[in-house]
């Protein structure tokens, strides 16, 4: 369901900017990919080397991302000779297990944290991290999210992170200004509660980990350490956290999109069920979109008792071990990862730059959104145990009902079931 | 003659045999191919820790007994928890539904099978309806009917009532049953107590909000089906049965429970079989719809066996989970059987006729009998 969520969320964000994307890819390309083509190593390494052709396959949250992507890789295909078909899953999991099963996967596709410690340790995955020629430009969080066994898997292709997103008309409504931009938990609270009233809540998020979380990286807690050795889900900074948003949903301040009929916190904010809500970059899209009247502004989450945080979302492209191409799916990857071809990705669907370099010009365009990229000096990553996956959803099937259970014996179970993954 | 026509018969008898197998070789082949290779193999992977990489059949593959299926039934772990869940919640689904699906198909059935009806043919049409629209459509359909702003919502409105937000309400509504009379935590002896990872209290919560617009759904949907079944026994059924028993005095209601529907058993069973494999193997509806949300009360065994093996890669499990299912529907297809046989008359209900036969009292048989008249053919359940 959360992963569902989040495809319906991101096809929202990448209802627009079709146009932009096919003249945005086209132009930075040709110069890029002869350089790579000439740096790397044809078929070294002990990667596999034939003439066949590429398939790139992705989980598209729409036309503007599949087309994005088709023309990426159609100029890729041109500079170096090698064809390669984008092919736009239906259902990505399904289909790569489908391939990996039949010995016959896409050569490149995109991989999520959470499915890639299954895929690595059953040997899907080409481990190529060491041989991408510069690994230390990608953001040192987004790396640990895709090592596995201390090896680097996959290059993560973007990220997104959370922040607080809010409506200025109502803020203004309720003589709030610029000054009163909450920094603390208690102002949270303070301005949740002020911003609440008749039907407006004053604050609303999904009901789950994927954002509630950034209040446990708030308080200096999360679900496992950043390498996903350890589970530490029923730590006393987590218990601190629910217990501040339990506290916020008994005041009213705070409710769940659900709870008000919303899919998901933007969709709360366009209707004007909300004041706040929590979500990440990919909110722009579906506001230009779906409610393009609703007036916003991106303002960094409020310091917990341990300083800023927030939770971050990332992917990668995977290269398959089967692959009979490996070396020309590794020129590929480091094309698509490259400053021009992701700032192309960035404009076509909403997504920021993996890369450091990019930050930048990123930033320059999108001013209104740079608290999302700062975020990326504090934020973390979520669980990337090969299994947490199931874990963490069934943590925010029980979340949805936070407002009447203990948070200690909702983390005390995410612990055990976290635990269990790591025998 | 004689002689030559033994000869050409065996001869006959021969050539039979062989273009026998010769007729059913292609289908056993496509059986065998399609049917009976791929239900092993996946039996393989349920006792295996194949990865999902390459064949099952590859050396990297173990045999590793009934790991999966402990973890599932005996881990203690999340995987126990979810598939007790699924099953909690499938069972819930069957209970509400083969009961409920028969029952309305039945009547439905004999209402368009009147005579007298108008308009037959609509009606007829009308309620198949359903059972002939794709249960994706369907789903969505009812995703938009019993949503919280919904026309479900719309009408209970109306007399006064505020619907829940049907697809997002985890709570069982045997649990908010209770609520009403303000008992809010199970007694110790069903808290204290688990069963694959759930609580007694818990596994007696009933079918939670979201999966009673499922169970409804499932009703809708499969009752057209059913009737047609119902319809066609109905239309087969001896007339001179029910004829003589209008003669005996029977009633309308006497003739449908005593007479009518002893005569069905055959299509009942069916009716009942077919609903039960249905319902065990819930599947479209969950994954188009909510895909086990929320809190997991719409998880089933079919779409948790999906998920176990697509989406986190637990091949194995996934695989377990699917036999753990096929046993639990042939167990109850058998018990079923077993509750539906033909029995034989008991002595008791044999006494009345058996002193009509000896004579010794010469009270007729159905005044003698202190309950309802038995059937004419003897035979009453």
């Amino acid at each position: 369901m959360q992963k569902d969520l989040a495809v319906r969320v991101l096809s929202g964000a990448a209802a627009f900017g079709t146009v932009l994307a096919l003249s945005a890819c086209g132009s930075g390309f040709g110069g890029n990919a002869a350089s790579t083509g000439s740096g790397a190593a044809g078929g070294g390494g002990g990667l596999t080397s034939s003439s066949s052709a590429l398939t790139v396959m992705i989980g598209s949250s729409g036309n503007a991302e599949t087309n994005a992507v088709k023309s990426a890789v159609a100029d890729w295909s041109k500079s170096s000779g090698t064809k390669a078909t984008v092919i736009a899953a239906s259902n990505l999991d399904q289909q790569l297990a489908q391939g990996f099963a039949a010995k016959k996967p896409a050569d490149v596709f995109y991989l999520s944290t959470g499915s890639l410690a299954g895929y690595a340790a059953n040997g899907s995955l080409l481990a190529y991290g060491d041989q991408l020629k510069d690994t230390s430009d990608f953001y040192p969080t987004l790396v640990k999210s895709f090592t596995y066994n201390n090896k680097l898997y996959c290059a993560p292709k973007d990220f997104s992170t959370l922040q607080l997103v809010i409506n200025t008309d109502m803020w203004k409504a309720a003589g709030l200004t610029d000054s009163d931009y909450p920094k603390t938990w208690d102002q949270l609270e303070a301005v949740s509660k002020k911003l609440t009233t008749g039907k407006q809540t004053g604050l609303v998020v999904s009901g789950q980990y994927e954002r509630l979380g950034a209040f446990m990286v708030e308080a200096g807690g999360n679900l496992m350490n950043a390498d996903s050795t350890q589970a530490t889900a029923n730590s006393a900074a987590n218990v601190q956290a629910l217990t501040y948003a339990k506290k916020l949903l008994n005041d009213g301040a705070m409710k769940f999109a659900a709870d008000v009929g919303a899919s998901w916190g933007g969709e709360a904010l366009g209707k004007g069920l909300t004041a706040m809500t929590i979500e990440g970059n990919w909110i722009t899209g579906g506001m230009q979109s779906d409610y393009p009247n609703i007036k916003y502004k991106v303002i960094p989450l409020p310091s917990g008792p341990k300083g800023q945080g927030t939770l971050e979302f990332t992917n990668c492209w995977g290269i398959a071990a089967d692959s009979p191409n490996q070396a020309a799916a590794l020129k590929l990857v480091e094309q698509l990862t490259t400053k021009s071809d992701q700032l192309g990705f960035a404009k076509a669907f909403g997504v920021m730059p993996s890369i450091q370099s990019a930050a930048d010009s990123w930033k320059q365009e999108y001013p209104q959104l740079a608290p999302f990229l700062e975020a990326a000096a504090y934020a973390q990553g979520v669980p990337a145990a090969k299994g947490s996956a199931a874990v963490v959803s069934d943590l925010d099937s029980k979340l949805g009902s936070l407002a009447k259970s203990d948070p200690k014996t909702l983390l005390d179970e995410t612990q055990k079931n976290l635990q269990a993954l790591l025998k | 003659m004689s002689a030559n026509a033994v000869r050409s018969r065996s001869g006959i008898h021969g050539h039979e045999t062989a273009s026998g197998w010769l007729f059913t070789g292609p289908v056993l082949f496509l059986l065998g191919l399609f049917l009976v290779i791929p239900v092993l193999m996946a039996l393989w992977v349920s006792f295996s820790d194949w990865g999902g990489r390459g064949s099952p059949f590859s050396a990297g593959v173990h045999f590793i007994g009934f790991d999966n299926y402990s973890k599932l039934l005996a881990g203690g772990g999340l995987a126990e928890q979810d598939f007790g869940t699924s099953l909690r919640n499938n069972a819930w689904y069957v209970v509400l539904v083969v009961p409920l699906q028969t029952a309305l198909s039945l009547f439905l059935a004999v209402l368009v099978n009147r005579a007298v009806l108008r308009g037959r043919g609509f009606f007829r049409t009308a309620f198949y309806f359903p059972s002939v629209t794709s249960s994706v459509a369907i789903t969505v359909l009812w995703l938009f009917l019993f949503s919280s702003t919904g026309s479900v919502n719309k009408l209970l409105s109306y007399i006064g009532i505020t619907g829940p937000n049907w697809f997002n309400e985890p709570s069982g509504i045997l649990h908010d049953l209770l609520g009403v009379f303000g008992v809010q935590n199970g007694p110790a002896f069903l808290t204290g107590g688990t069963f694959l990872g759930i609580s007694w209290w818990d596994w007696l919560a009933g079918p939670s909000v979201a999966m009673s617009a499922y169970i409804i759904m499932g009703i809708f949907t499969t009752s057209g089906t059913f009737m047609l079944l119902f319809i066609a026994a109905l239309q087969n059924l001896d007339r001179d049965v029910t004829e003589a028993a209008m003669v005996d005095g029977a009633n309308g209601w006497q003739r449908f429970w005593q007479v009518t529907l002893p005569q069905l058993r055959p299509t009942l069973f069916t009716v009942l079989t077919l609903g039960l494999i249905g319902c065990w193997q819930v599947f479209d509806q969950i994954y188009t719809g909510t895909q086990g949300a929320p809190d997991k009360t719409t998880l089933t065994p079919a779409y948790l066996s999906y998920q176990a093996a697509f989406q986190d890669q637990g091949w194995g499990q996934g695989a377990a989970i699917a036999f753990i299912l096929f046993v639990i529907i042939v167990f109850f297809t058998l018990f079923q059987r077993w509750v539906l046989r033909e029995r034989k008359v008991s002595r008791r209900k044999m006494r009345p006729y058996l002193s009509v036969g000896t004579g010794s009292s010469g009270v007729p048989a159905g005044a003698a009998a202190a309950g309802p008249p038995p059937t004419p053919d003897g035979e009453r359940r």
